[in-house]
């Protein structure tokens, strides 16, 4: 049965989020199961559905996939998002992975002690300015095309529209400095799923709330702490 | 200029051990030039080499490719290593995603505050013996063939290999509930092109010691 692709995760963007954008993008319709008790995802668990025990899940052309990568790499691939070479794959997957390091600090900020999230949204303003939007903003002056790679909408161009948004959550004024993100922002924001994925009432989330840490935390009991200091592994 | 992929990153393993692994799997020889200070880390990024200001950058196919992952990709795919159609690809991107959360476990062991040492230690034995290694036992075990996906050598025996040697060099009988897994390991040991790269001499490197953990600390400024 091809049916629609059904995603299990949280009622909450965490690592699913990405997922929900690029199908929205390719206009395609998906299925949601939120996790929201802690039976129902020791049921997942003892299903043998989650190949390393993890969630985002997405059940699609009769594959349950995991891994966040590569679900999002095989929706690229299937809907014409990935380029059409080797090379422009490179270069989207060069760009996907810059924006998914900023989106990954801000995915952070909520499950932090207070202190360490004003440290730490400071940083994200500072790498977002100086480290990744300049990346972006100059990739787009020097071919002055209305996409990132290769003259077409991909993959990366969704993810760096999510990123912008994310980060302007943070920081309204955040694309200040940058003319082509602002109208990168707004060519993008018009095509046409993805202004409906923008759109009240889409299947897309809000920012993380007190009520989603508290359900994430009450579901997914990590049995073993990796403890390690969380500067070195995101900042490196 | 001799048309071989150069590895720029530090003198040891990092994130930048993997690419040696896939390339050197691949058969393709490469150059490396090694970064051992702050300043020089601090040139490259001021020369624009760096697209993200970070390391490992590949100079690849006339591109200054950085992210471990989209040249681990590129490689894979240039060098048919990387299944042959989007369900194949799919299949080795969960494996290797799955490989990668270990290895960067065992990455950052050598970086954990010293009191923490000993349970992120527990903490990957208990990942590798029951979240990871029983997952790859299976996928051998129920199709019997050598590789795990189509039947055919490709990135993911490749990082399977890499990882399952990184743990063993930390918990030695790490593999004694894992049958297939030793075999497995036998074998992708002899292909020859992995033999060569096993070999004293070759580009691969020696696990992390003082030394490499000091001259992270200093280049990145983690002091």
């Amino acid at each position: 049965m091809a049916g629609k692709p059904k995603l299990y995760y949280f009622d909450g963007r965490g690592k699913m989020e990405s997922i929900r954008w690029l199908l929205a993008a390719a206009g395609v319709e998906f299925e949601e199961k939120f996790l929201e008790t802690r039976e129902q995802y020791e049921k997942l668990l003892q299903s043998g559905s989650l190949l390393f025990q993890q969630v985002p899940l997405v059940e699609i052309d009769g594959m349950k996939m995991v891994q966040t990568r590569a679900i999002l790499n095989y929706i690229a691939g299937k809907y014409n998002l990935y380029g059409k070479d080797l090379k422009e794959r490179a270069w989207i997957d060069m760009y996907v992975e810059g924006t998914t390091d900023l989106m990954g600090m801000i995915m952070q900020l909520p499950l932090q002690s207070a202190e360490m999230r004003e440290k730490n949204l400071a940083l994200i303003i500072e790498r977002a300015k100086t480290r990744y939007f300049p990346v972006y903003e100059k990739a787009l002056k020097d071919h002055g095309h209305d996409y990132l790679v290769g003259n077409k909408f991909s993959w990366a161009d969704i993810q760096l529209l999510e990123a912008i948004l994310m980060v302007e959550e943070c920081k309204p004024d955040i694309l200040s400095a940058f003319p082509q993100l602002q109208a990168f922002k707004g060519r993008i924001s018009n095509i046409p799923t993805i202004k409906k994925f923008l759109q009240p009432g889409s299947q897309r989330k809000p920012p993380a709330d007190d009520k989603y840490i508290a359900n994430r935390g009450k579901c997914c009991l990590t049995s073993v702490r990796f403890h390690f200091p969380q500067l070195l592994l995101k900042y490196l | 200029m001799s048309g071989k992929p150069r590895l720029v990153y530090i003198n040891g393993r990092g994130r930048m051990e993997p690419i040696r692994w896939l390339l050197a799997a691949a058969g393709v020889e490469f150059e490396e030039k090694f970064v051992e200070t702050k300043e020089q880390l601090e040139k490259l990024v001021k020369d624009g080499d760096l697209l993200f200001h970070q390391l490992p950058m590949v100079e690849i196919d006339g591109m200054k490719m950085v992210q471990t992952r989209a040249i681990l990709s590129y490689i894979a795919g240039k060098y048919n290593l990387y299944g042959k159609d989007l369900k194949e690809r799919a299949l080795i991107d969960m494996y290797v995603e799955g490989i990668t959360d270990l290895m960067q476990m065992v990455m950052m062991l050598p970086f954990s505050p010293a009191e923490a040492k000993a349970k992120n230690l527990a903490s990957i034995e208990e990942k590798a013996t029951k979240r990871y290694f029983p997952v790859f036992e299976k996928v051998l075990k129920q199709h019997g063939q050598d590789f795990l996906v189509g039947n055919r050598f490709s990135w993911a025996d490749v990082q399977l290999l890499e990882v399952i040697l990184a743990v063993e060099e930390k918990i030695p009988a790490v593999l004694s509930g894992f049958p297939q897994l030793q075999a497995f390991k036998t074998k992708m040991s002899n292909v020859p092109t992995i033999k060569k790269f096993l070999q004293p001499g070759s580009a691969r490197k020696p696990p992390p010691d003082d030394n490499y953990v000091a001259t992270v600390m200093s280049i990145f400024n983690l002091n």
